[in-house]
């Protein structure tokens, strides 16, 4: 399964779990309205790491939250191996 | 006016020891002729009035040194297996030590120690001794990291809420714990097995749990007490279907209704009660009615014990609390008004209370504080979980996350771990605050326990 596709299972998994009405997920999309609050956000990366081994919010020290779907992949997309 | 006479270990043990005995899984030694018998090469005497270590490899050993010291050392301090050796001379110091009992005279030739004395089986024949005077015993609390706390107790704070039960109806019982007899949980066993004119087959760390339940059957132990984390290893192993003990006790944790419940059908014909009591706060309350929590109009005095819940924790005074912290630096045991402060934090529901946790072992949730036995016991209420741990977790979102560990039952299809999982959270969230729902639950094949029977919980 590829990165985009475990990140975009794991969002509609707990957006599943939280009752939260997620709106079509874009690469546009910002952060902010797939109605995450921030303890959802917490569990997603949470879930990806333990999925993927790596938490990219915490290796990067300048690393700047998300501010999009987009933005969210490709932050597992492109961690170092 | 004569004063208050002193009774001791062996003034309990004066008649009807015919047919009892002591034993672990080496030995059986018979309490009948006991007092004319010694474990200390009958060098009790050198003893009279030291304060003594009792260091022993075995509990066997410990229990008949205790059986002859009683009464007769100024004080003892017992120490449980898994005292780091490296707190053994500030414990020392702090309690004044000048003799030792051991099994091991060599390690303690250079040491400086005025008398030493060796504990050995089988026992000699020796003259039997008369109480001299009220032994102090001294017990270390478990669970704590650093140095552990030495508590003073006397024999009749000990023994307070054995002697206010009363005999047990029936056969004299046949003891066992799967605690150590060193540790508060252990001895309240061993001293009802000596107090109650029943035996007492002792745990044995290096014995597998299926070796030691078989040798519970064959001796044919009928009363039995150990933690929840003890009692479910025992759900877990299978082992529970050839045992089928009167009576099952639990204290040391908190008895939630899934392990209560998972007992009474193991044991369909046993009772099962949990008890609540710690090494500073003596022994409280026993529950017997099957359910997690205890009634509130415990609350108050009941039979001499008297509880009050203050910010939220169980405060306790009776005459069964220590009377102590003992060495230089010691903390005061009670407050002002004589009551011990169990840091047992507990809620008031309809008109039951209910342990949610420790107060030192709340895990702080993006600055909520959260016990993880309250998640636990929600956990734990699933019929395909048999353990299980919450913790918390770094989060670079919101500083922390509440992760759990689970055990499943046995044979648990592993196709159904998902399913399992959401019905555990569904569980959760219907029962507990958002931020008290595990972010990750984990399955795995087990958990960490204490040597003094408790769940390890090394982040808290």
């Amino acid at each position: 399964m590829s990165v985009r596709s475990k990140v975009i299972e794991a969002i509609q998994q707990i957006a599943k779990e939280q009752h939260v009405a997620l709106p079509a997920l874009s690469d546009d999309l910002s952060l902010h309205e797939t109605g995450f609050d921030s303890l959802a956000f917490a569990i997603l990366v949470a879930r990806l790491e333990d999925e993927t081994g790596v938490d990219p919010f915490t290796i990067s020290e300048d690393a700047a939250f998300p501010a999009t779907v987009g933005d969210f992949v490709r932050a597992y997309e492109n961690v170092p191996a | 006016m004569s004063p208050r006479e002193i009774f001791a270990l062996r003034d309990h043990l004066g008649a009807e020891l015919t047919g009892r005995t002591l034993s672990d899984a080496q030995d059986v030694v018979s309490l009948t002729d006991i007092l004319s018998q010694t474990v200390l090469a009958g060098r009790l005497g050198e003893l009279s009035g030291r304060a003594v270590l009792l260091k022993l490899s075995d509990q066997l050993r410990s229990g008949l040194a205790m059986i002859e010291l009683d009464g007769i050392a100024r004080r003892m301090l017992l120490c449980p297996p898994d005292l780091n050796p490296a707190h053994l001379d500030a414990l020392m110091a702090d309690a004044g030590i000048d003799a030792v009992v051991t099994d091991e005279p060599d390690r303690w030739a250079e040491t400086g120690v005025p008398l030493v004395v060796t504990a050995q089986l089988p026992l000699q024949a020796t003259a039997p001794a008369r109480t001299e005077c009220a032994t102090e015993w001294l017990m270390l609390t478990s669970g704590t990291s650093g140095v552990p706390k030495i508590v003073g107790h006397t024999l009749e704070a000990l023994t307070g809420a054995i002697v206010a039960e009363g005999p047990a109806r029936g056969p004299a019982p046949i003891w066992a714990t799967f605690y150590d007899i060193r540790r508060y949980g252990g001895l309240q066993i061993f001293l009802r097995a000596v107090l109650s004119g029943g035996s007492m087959v002792l745990s044995d760390p290096h014995e597998a749990l299926g070796d030691h339940v078989t040798r519970l059957n064959a001796r044919g132990v009928s009363h039995i007490s150990g933690t929840p984390s003890h009692w479910r290893k025992l759900l877990m192993s299978g082992s529970a279907a050839q045992f089928a003990p009167r009576y099952v006790r639990l204290s040391g944790e908190i008895a939630d209704q899934a392990v209560l419940d998972g007992l009474k059908a193991a044991f369909p014909n046993s009772s099962v009660g949990h008890a609540y009591a710690s090494t500073e706060a003596g022994v409280g309350f026993a529950v017997n009615d099957g359910l997690e929590g205890f009634p509130a109009d415990y609350l108050g005095n009941r039979n001499g014990v008297e509880m009050k819940v203050v910010d939220g924790s169980l405060r306790i005074r009776s005459t069964r609390t220590a009377h102590a912290y003992i060495g230089r630096d010691a903390a005061a045991l009670t407050d002002a008004d004589g009551y011990v402060d169990s840091g047992d934090i507990v809620e008031l529901r309809g008109d039951r209370y209910y342990f949610v946790g420790r107060r030192g072992g709340i895990i702080n949730i993006g600055g909520l504080k959260v016990h993880p036995e309250e998640i636990e016991a929600v956990i734990n209420r699933h019929p395909d979980v048999r353990m299980s741990r919450a913790k918390s977790r770094k989060s670079p979102i919101t500083g922390g996350i509440v992760v759990a560990d689970a055990i499943l039952a046995d044979g648990t299809d592993t196709a159904r771990a998902k399913e399992i999982r959401d019905q555990i959270l569904d569980q959760c969230r219907a029962q507990l605050a958002s931020h008290k729902v595990p972010a990750v639950i984990r399955f795995v094949e087990a958990l960490d326990v204490t040597p003094a029977g408790k769940l390890a919980r090394t982040d808290a």
